[in-house]
């Protein structure tokens, strides 16, 4: 868990400081042909950064209960991304909804659903110490 | 699959913890499998049975199959 954090840490500082220097580049000086081509990609790097992290946490994790947690976490924040951006892509097909994201893409929803997914998990567990807890005292 | 987990685990005086920390794994692991939750691999059953000294069938019971 420790390299997990630390990986993290170090795509998420690596992501800010693209984001800022790439948005700035393109509002100074925007690139043209394949710099801007190569510009562009730079920020998404680091994300993909992160999914290596989240896979390496998976391959590293000896636990194989929280293993299976992680695995469950991850399902989860699939189905939570595909299940919005499927209804906003409807939604935009039909121009009920203007095109594009604003930044708000399927990665950042599958780290919300990461997110929730995590939640949902500490929530079980903690459900199952506490009736442990309560067993044992009865 | 049914289990006699906690049953064995009170008989040797173990709490939880004490029995993850023989096992190498988390407590939520125990605690996930006492419940039911969660079945162990073949590795992880065949390691609980070493540390109780018992046979895999003695410890984990098929569906149905009274404790």
């Amino acid at each position: 868990m420790r390299r997990y954090l630390i990986r993290l840490t170090t795509c998420m500082t690596i992501f800010v400081m693209l984001i800022f220097a790439v948005g700035w580049l393109f509002r100074h000086a925007p690139p043209a042909g394949a710099l801007a081509w190569g510009a562009a990609v730079l920020p998404a790097v680091p994300i993909l950064g992160t999914f290596w992290t989240i896979f390496r946490l998976l391959e590293e994790e000896t636990d194989e209960f929280i293993r299976h947690m992680l695995v469950r976490q991850s399902l989860f924040a699939t189905a939570f991304c595909l299940s919005i951006m499927t209804v906003w892509e409807f939604l935009q097909n039909y121009e009920v909804v203007p095109s594009g994201t604003h930044g708000f893409g399927a990665a950042f929803l599958w780290f919300v659903g990461l997110g929730v997914g995590g939640m949902v998990n500490g929530l079980a567990m903690r459900r199952d110490c506490a009736e442990d807890e309560l067993g044992e005292a009865e | 699959m049914n289990n006699r987990l906690r049953v064995l685990r009170a008989e040797h005086g173990w709490s939880q913890q004490d029995l993850a920390d023989r096992l190498g794994v988390s407590r939520q692991s125990v605690n996930a499998i006492e419940k039911g939750r969660y079945d162990p691999s073949l590795p992880l059953a065949f390691t609980i049975a070493d540390v109780f000294g018992l046979p895999i069938e003695a410890i984990f019971l098929r569906e149905g199959t009274p404790e």
